[in-house]
């Protein structure tokens, strides 16, 4: 059954369950909404809630878990399991579950008999063709084990769904039931569905934390993955990045770390001045006519999709460095992707981000610290300059933090503008590139998943996750400590 | 009882330091100051008192035109620092501010050191060659505030980190570090426990040796235990203008009358 | 009173010393000077972002503004019984069709008093295959034979380009087997004559993306509806999750440890590089999608894997601005309704969220327009691949592969032909303007319902 329609349902049960127990509940007490515990619609939500959350939680958790299960299980069954190393298991597991889906494909779409799919062997029909016309590549010849494989495990899946289907209604049903039950005068439906309703709400606010918990672990298996076949030592200390598909690649991240260093260094050379001193001049002497202007003409261009800013640079900065400091000019420049190239365009992307940021934490600064400087004889520079942004530092520094974080992170600029050339130079006119290009490149590409090459981009991950973390919750620490000082 | 003891002794006129003639002060429609005539003296307090919202402070801050730094303030009329007009476009409120200067409501020395808080205004102004005269300039200026024995030890460590009382002292110290002529007090312990207002009540009256002060505040006997003159405003008007003694025994208008005595304000 | 006056002479009050405070002194004018060149900094700062504003904008609107414009031919015609049944009997059908085409075309430019010769390769080369497109026409419709038809034909991407400016006459060799001069010479006089002009290019906005062999009738249609269901899941998502973790942790959590430590990961996840959300999507579905349960065919690339990592990324900036919105709400409403007898469930639902709504919905529609924008995760999770197109069914627009706005930008940008580099360019014209309007929207929302406790 399919999962929408099991939700649909689930869903129509519940709408039924709040009509059913609001008029038990009415029904118990004569009819008189007065005499029972809670207003009416309480008993109905109440049957909503029993209904819904149990039988949803355990789709959800189905859905996430089965799959694994299944994968162990039929990774278990495998001939020759404990022959295979681990590379080798998730490879044969790769192609099991690309045949499994060409074969539910072939089905629906009748290329393949439902007995092939279900049991009998694959004597006499090409499956490796078949499935490419249905536009799955399976990687090597399909073997009678994999065939074997794959039929078990479409077998466990379907089994799986059907035990899916089943559990998950007869949960709601039970829900519906008990619920109804319960719905009579006495019984205080207003603080159970509000216990209810609370428990939802801590479940949301968990997610935040689920979200981070992903995200360690998905970095976390893989890397570790990855350093089972490739030496830690090398990956962060080698400095060539060299991938070969072949094999023997080199995969040191220094260069990577490099070339995102460097662009960042340009990026916040070029925005925190113009940024800081855009912030300044906006809070402390523009008048209200230009502050009306200018607060959303920056807003605008933060909210300017990196895209853009990638098609900018690619397309626009770097044609134009060229013709400056290209063979044509001065001579320094290779080609339009380089450091300066993705350094720049970064640099205005982040204008706005530093300038709002900056703005908001001189704005915090008590009025009375101007006034004092004020009115001792300094000038509003020397107030900017002596007392204002003294004051506001910490709260800057925090800022800059978090535009250096913005700036090692960013991809779609360096993707499309610093170049894919791996090297260490100090020469900002030539392409470099950066841990996220270079995550992007490894993963978008065809090869094998449990391949080094295809690996290096979760380590790679794990480098710019922990980079960016330690600057934000720096950034965040200062920024907080700072805020507190002036409320 | 009044302490009347001051007014008493102080009635002999003085050089006049600050005037203003038909001074009117604008937010943007609303008139906030209407034909303010009066005459500063120098070496004296003078006090500004009245019900809240009565213009006292604006016109406090007219003296050192900290209202320039309100865009929709506007001030009309003569004001004048020994004779000179300090609203001609030839002025620099900032060199006018060095003369006249301006402790605050609340105490706010700036997140720096104890000693950078009052070289600050020298700094600025040029008024030190070099390190030791700043040393003098900070000691002088710390011990008229009469903060120097509780913070000479620790003159490194933030001035935040005094309490009310001090923070005010350093605010003075550093008001008084720029050897300013005039120096303009609004409401400047209304942020104190009362150990404390005595101790910078104590010290306006020291101060008054060397500059003209010239003190809003809310507090009627404040008002008679420091001051010499005191000035009665009332909803923008400067209702009376004379010795802090006659003021609060003998007022000459009604108006002055029913605040002193408790029945407006 | 205690004499503590210090033992130093005092200042000499009013003395000569004293310079008038008309002159402005030496060390007072450097200050000036000083205080003129910090405003000159942030004058110049602030017109330099401006200018740099101002560039980026004028760059978009000259290089995308052309992909929505396109130079057609319009031709006046009419197919008789006997040439279609004529022309379906013979080998090379659309080879006679196009026969009909040039003597139809001829006879009308004739008629404006031109006589140009041309020849079957050279409107091969204009206006690309016209015998194809004719005879689908008529056999989709039978019932326009015998009746005059006014046909509009796109020219191809090259004499496009030609009235665009992006090549000049000089610059093709004698031996270019896609253009001659001869060719821009008959192009030149269709224009003159009125048959060949400019026109809204509608196949860009409708249409989906084409391979590499046409890069005039790639269109951003498609992509466009892929965005939509993607942000239809991110706000069926992250709205509900943002609001209800919001209210939980604004009015319900206690001060402790857990609280704090959810806090701050949100904060965090609001700053994680978009491009890490790719790989937790990637990884996630490595691990348990694709080829399981119903969810059989979803491949990476469905909007529904793309909206649901777009919506952890939402999440955070909508619970940000979801709190600010229930801090604004002073906390007498609450009291109030507890007042009355409320429980706290109560007091929020009922009074503090509907007061907070517009604020709610503002931080959702900014949260949604940078998700709109957003990249490199679609990149990661396999959005870019060339499969833009129209889903069949509604269920079909979330789980069948689908390209996205910014996806099919970076798609095009990173072929060669300028064709398809003008259309990414289109592209982020359109992707701005929906952004442009979300704002628009947030904005009217703030002002409209903005209230001042």
């Amino acid at each position: 059954m399919p999962v929408l329609w099991i939700v649909l349902i689930v869903f129509a049960a519940a709408a039924i369950g709040y009509a059913v127990a609001r008029n038990r509940a009415l029904a118990s007490a004569g009819g008189n909404a007065r005499g029972l515990h809670s207003l009416p619609s309480y008993y109905g939500w109440n049957a909503v809630l029993m209904v819904v959350a149990p039988s949803m939680l355990v789709l959800a958790a189905w859905l996430i878990v089965a799959p694994v299960v299944i994968g162990w299980s039929v990774a278990a069954d495998l001939p020759n399991r404990d022959a295979m190393r681990s590379g080798d298991v998730s490879l044969a597991m790769s192609d099991i579950g690309k045949l499994a889906q060409c074969l539910t494909v072939g089905v629906r779409e009748g290329a393949i008999p439902p007995e092939v799919a279900r049991g009998a062997s694959l004597e006499g029909t090409d499956i490796r063709e078949t499935c490419a016309d249905l536009g799955i590549a399976l990687g090597s010849d399909v073997t009678r084990e994999t065939l074997t494989s794959a039929q078990a495990y479409r077998a466990k899946t379907a089994t799986s769904a059907l035990a899916m289907g089943i559990a998950v209604l007869a949960l709601a049903a039970l829900g519906f039931g008990y619920a109804a039950m319960r719905s009579n005068k006495d019984f205080r439906a207003r603080n159970v569905v509000e216990r209810g309703v609370l428990v939802l709400l801590v479940m949301a606010a968990s997610i935040a934390i689920l979200t981070t918990i992903g995200i360690v672990l998905s970095l976390i298996f893989n890397t570790v993955a990855f350093f089972r076949l490739y030496p830690a030592a090398e990956f962060f200390f080698s400095p060539t990045w060299n991938p070969s598909f072949g094999g023997g690649s080199t995969l040191g991240i220094l260069p990577l770390l490099w070339g995102t260093l460097y662009i960042s260094l340009i990026a916040l050379v070029v925005a925190v001045p113009i940024g800081l001193f855009t912030a300044i001049y906006l809070s402390e002497y523009a008048g209200p006519r230009l502050r009306a202007v200018a607060k959303p003409a920056i807003e605008v261009l933060a909210g300017i999709p990196t895209i853009v800013y990638g098609l900018f640079a690619l397309l626009t900065v770097g044609p134009m460095l060229m013709a400056v400091f290209g063979r044509d000019g001065i001579g320094w420049m290779q080609e339009a992707s380089s450091v300066m190239t993705a350094g720049l365009v970064m640099g205005i992307m982040l204008i706005p981000f530093v300038s709002s940021l900056s703005d908001d934490i001189i704005n915090a600064v008590p009025q009375s610290l101007r006034d004092g400087s004020l009115a001792l004889g300094a000038t509003p520079s020397e107030t900017v300059r002596q007392v204002i942004l003294r004051a506001a530092l910490p709260g800057i520094v925090g800022a800059i933090l978090l535009a250096a974080s913005r700036a090692i992170g960013e991809t779609m600029i360096v993707v499309l503008g610093a170049g894919a050339a791996a090297r260490l130079s100090l020469n900002p006119f030539e392409a470099m590139t950066t841990v996220t290009a270079k995550i992007v490149s490894q993963l978008t590409g065809d090869d094998d998943f449990a391949s080094p090459e295809v690996l290096v981009a979760f380590a790679l991950g794990t480098t710019l996750f922990v980079i960016t973390l330690c600057m934000n919750v720096g950034a965040l620490y200062i920024v907080r400590k700072y805020r507190e000082q002036y409320e | 009882m009044y302490d009347t003891r001051n007014a008493e002794r102080d009635v002999t006129q003085n050089e006049i330091k600050m005037s203003a003639r038909k001074c009117q002060v604008f937010y943007g429609d609303k008139q906030a100051i209407i034909d303010v005539d009066i005459d500063v003296e120098d070496k004296m307090v003078t006090a500004f008192i009245g019900p809240s919202g009565c213009g006292k402070s604006t016109f406090l801050r007219v003296l050192n035109r900290m209202n320039d730094t309100i865009p929709i303030a506007r001030v009309e009329g003569a004001i004048t620092l020994d004779g000179e007009d300090i609203y001609d476009p030839r002025v620099d409120p900032v060199q006018l501010r060095a003369r006249v200067g301006m402790v605050f409501q609340k105490p706010n020395p700036f997140p720096k050191s104890i000693y950078d808080n009052v070289a600050y205004g020298p700094r600025i102004h040029g008024l030190a060659t070099g390190k030791a005269e700043m040393d003098a300039i900070v000691e002088k200026s710390l011990r008229r505030a009469a903060l120097w024995d509780e913070v000479k030890d620790r003159l490194q460590e933030p001035g935040t980190g005094l309490s009310g009382g001090q923070q005010q002292r350093l605010c003075i110290a550093r008001a008084v570090a720029t050897e300013p002529e005039v120096l303009l007090m609004d409401e400047p312990c209304s942020a104190l426990d009362p150990i404390a207002t005595s101790q910078v009540e104590e010290l306006i009256d020291e101060l008054r040796e060397s500059y003209s002060v010239v003190i809003v505040t809310h507090s009627m006997q404040q008002a008679a235990r420091v001051s010499q003159k005191t000035a009665f405003f009332h909803l923008g008007y400067l209702v009376e203008y004379g010795e802090t003694g006659q003021i609060f025994t003998n007022p000459r208008d009604e108006r002055t009358e029913s605040y002193i005595s408790g029945r407006i304000g | 009173m205690t004499d503590a006056a210090p033992a130093d002479p005092r200042p000499v009050q009013g003395a000569p010393s004293r310079p008038s405070l008309l002159a402005t002194s030496d060390r007072m004018k450097r200050r000036n000077a000083a205080e003129a060149r910090f405003r000159a900094y942030g004058l110049i700062a602030i017109s330099t972002a401006g200018a740099l504003l101002v560039v980026l904008l004028w760059n978009i609107l000259s290089a995308g503004l052309p992909a929505f414009q396109r130079t057609v031919v319009t031709v006046d015609f009419t197919l008789t019984e006997d040439q279609f049944d004529a022309a379906e009997s013979v080998l090379f059908k659309t080879r006679e069709y196009e026969t009909y085409f040039i003597a139809a075309l001829s006879d009308q430019l004739r008629d404006r008093g031109l006589d140009l010769e041309f020849d079957s390769a050279s409107v091969e080369r204009l206006l690309g295959k016209v015998g194809a497109t004719l005879r689908s026409h008529y056999r989709d419709n039978p019932d326009a034979i015998g009746q005059p038809v006014r046909f509009e034909l796109p020219t191809s991407s090259r004499v496009e380009r030609y009235f665009k400016g992006g090549f000049a006459r000089a610059d093709i060799g004698d031996t270019n087997r896609f253009i001659t001069a001869a060719d821009l010479d008959l192009a030149d006089a269709l224009k003159q004559a009125g048959v060949l002009r400019t026109a809204f290019n509608w196949t860009f906005v409708t249409g989906v993306d084409t391979g590499s062999d046409n890069p005039g009738g790639a269109g951003i249609g498609a992509s466009v509806v892929g965005s939509f269901f993607m942000m239809l899941v991110v706000l069926v998502l992250s709205l509900p999750i943002g609001v209800a973790a919001s209210i939980y942790l604004e009015e319900f959590a206690p001060q402790n440890r857990f609280t704090d430590f959810i806090e701050v990961n949100i904060s965090n996840l609001a700053a994680v590089p978009s491009i890490v959300f790719g790989i937790l999507g990637l990884a996630v579905f490595i691990q348990f999608g694709g080829g399981q349960l119903e969810i059989q065919a979803l491949k990476a690339s469905a909007p529904l894997v793309g909206g649901l990592v777009l919506s952890l990324m939402t999440l955070p900036t909508i619970i940000i601005a979801t709190r600010a919105a229930l801090k604004s709400v002073p906390p007498s409403i609450r009291e109030a309704a507890l007042g009355v007898g409320a429980s706290k469930m109560q007091a929020v639902f009922h009074h503090v969220l509907p007061l907070a709504m517009p604020g709610i919905l503002t931080g959702a529609i900014i949260g949604l327009a940078q998700a709109l924008g957003e990249t490199a995760p679609l990149l990661l999770i396999g959005m870019v691949g060339f499969i833009a197109r129209y889903p069949e069914t509604f269920m079909g627009g979330f789980e069948g592969p689908n390209s996205a706005l910014p996806a099919q930008i970076y798609n095009w940008a990173s072929r060669s032909d300028a064709t398809f580099i003008e259309k990414a360019w289109g592209g982020i014209i359109v992707l701005l303007l929906f952004m442009l309007t979300m704002n628009l929207i947030a904005i009217i929302l703030r002002r409209r319902f903005e209230r001042r406790w």
